[in-house]
């Protein structure tokens, strides 16, 4: 069976390559569908493959901005891209990741940085799940409120509504996002993609895990427009990501290619999975999602108090990983699949008539 | 606006505090690496791995230059490609109704 073994040329290490086609598959879905790179995803799962924290984050980046790119064209055809909201935010995004990738290379100098990165993801994680969760659940009160008053909720009602009140800050400045259906001060978007762009080059993702919910709680874009341009975001930072972190030897293209033939797959069936789904089953998904990430962190940082354990618990946390990325990108194909079949039988009626 | 203020001065002060830790936690997870310096192996390599991993060895520069030319282009092929067999299944792929 050596020949389903691959050896990668720079890190040197022996690696399933099968694994890294169903990987990218995964995260194809998961990402076109979500707006994110996957990173978060991606990064243990490369780890668990076999590849060392260095590299899993370098390859990740590389492979997340081509697949970013090809769920970013299915998104912009659908119009759920705002480009000039993202090239706003652009600009914000590639200083703060500059910033991120500096202060892991400090890191890495003083000591283990891998440590450092797992405990920012799982406080950052806690954070997005009860975002996320929180939200849902207001959404609901004010279903069951409107439905009290025998009202149906607005289609385009939200949960919490912090942007409205970010919107009221009036710094010139002033800019009509008019795909997003947004009018704010430029420095919003800006400061909001520096923030996500720091935390995204410390932990070495795309940042869409933290700039998707930033685009809807903060900026306050409709959730689809969100998954859109955060991915039309991804895959220009994340080519970025990719310079920076090859630049300093830290990527395994031969891995980031092999990833992307699944992808390609994977991110389309994302993107177009999302025709079929209002927001909030996108917001419900994506909070499930990260409650995933996070057992499969946490399992992984528990591990060095437990060396007797050690074998065990990575095998839990890769059954976690996977399942996770299984269930949930199998969900997504699921809906796709329905809602074509769905559509096609609509247009077969409507031509029989 | 006071609830708000409240707010961003508790993520600016997450934000300090992350930052001024960070450096003290990475010191306390291990003991300090010495300078850091990746070579990739060639002994078992061959044919185009070998004329990578010989570039990567070479110049760190001309090996991000090829990375970030590829990657972008790869994704276009491949996308062009799935685009295809997705248009072949006949749903509409231009439109969508907005619904939160």
């Amino acid at each position: 069976m050596d020949w389903l073994y691959i050896l990668m040329p720079i890190s040197g290490c022996t690696v399933f390559w099968p694994g890294l086609i169903i990987l990218g598959l995964g995260v194809g879905i998961i990402g076109g569908f979500f707006g994110m790179g996957g990173a978060w995803m991606v990064t243990p799962g490369l780890n668990i493959l076999g590849f060392p924290m260095a590299f899993a984050i370098g390859t990740d980046v590389a492979h997340m901005a081509g697949k970013s790119l090809i769920s970013t064209m299915r998104h912009g055809r659908f119009g759920n891209v705002d480009y000039k909201l993202g090239l706003t935010m652009l600009v914000g995004t590639v200083v703060g990741v500059e910033i991120g990738a500096q202060i892991v290379m400090q890191l890495e100098r003083l000591g283990s940085v891998d440590q450092v990165v797992r405990w920012l993801y799982v406080v950052l994680l806690i954070l997005l799940a009860w975002m996320v969760f929180h939200d849902i659940g207001v959404r609901r009160k004010k279903e069951r409120e409107a439905a009290a008053r025998g009202e149906a909720l607005g289609e385009q009602e939200t949960g919490i509504d912090w942007a409205t009140r970010l919107h009221a800050i009036k710094i010139p400045p002033m800019v009509h996002f008019h795909q997003a259906g947004i009018y704010c001060s430029a420095w919003l978007p800006i400061l909001v993609s520096f923030l996500t762009g720091v935390l995204a080059g410390i932990l070495g993702i795309g940042g869409g895990l933290i700039r998707m919910p930033a685009l809807v709680y903060l900026v306050g874009c409709p959730t689809h427009i969100a998954v859109g341009t955060d991915l039309f975001e991804v895959a220009i930072s994340g080519l970025y990501g990719a310079a920076t972190y090859t630049l300093k030897g830290r990527t395994e293209l031969v891995a980031a290619l092999v990833m992307l033939v699944g992808a390609a797959v994977g991110a389309q069936i994302g993107a177009v999975a999302t025709k079929y789904i209002k927001g909030y089953g996108i917001r419900f998904a994506f909070g499930l999602a990260v409650l995933g990430c996070l057992c499969s962190v946490v399992l992984k940082l528990i591990q060095p108090y437990f060396p007797s354990h050690a074998s065990f618990i990575n095998g839990v946390a890769t059954v976690v990983v996977l399942g996770f990325v299984t269930g949930i990108s199998a969900y997504i194909a699921l809906k796709m699949i329905n809602g074509a079949r769905e559509e096609l039988a609509e247009k077969r009626r409507a031509a029989g008539n | 606006m006071t609830k708000l203020r409240k707010i961003s001065i508790w993520l600016v002060g997450c934000f300090a505090t992350l930052m001024m830790f960070a450096p003290s936690a990475a010191l306390a997870a291990k003991k300090a690496a010495a300078n850091v310096v990746i070579v990739a192996d060639t002994r078992k390599l061959d044919g185009l791995m070998l004329w990578w991993a010989q570039m990567y060895n070479d110049s760190h520069l001309y090996f991000m230059i090829l990375t970030i030319l590829i990657i972008p282009v790869t994704g276009c092929i491949f996308g062009c490609l799935a685009d295809l067999v997705m248009n072949h299944i006949g749903i509409d792929l231009k439109h969508r109704k907005a619904a939160e």
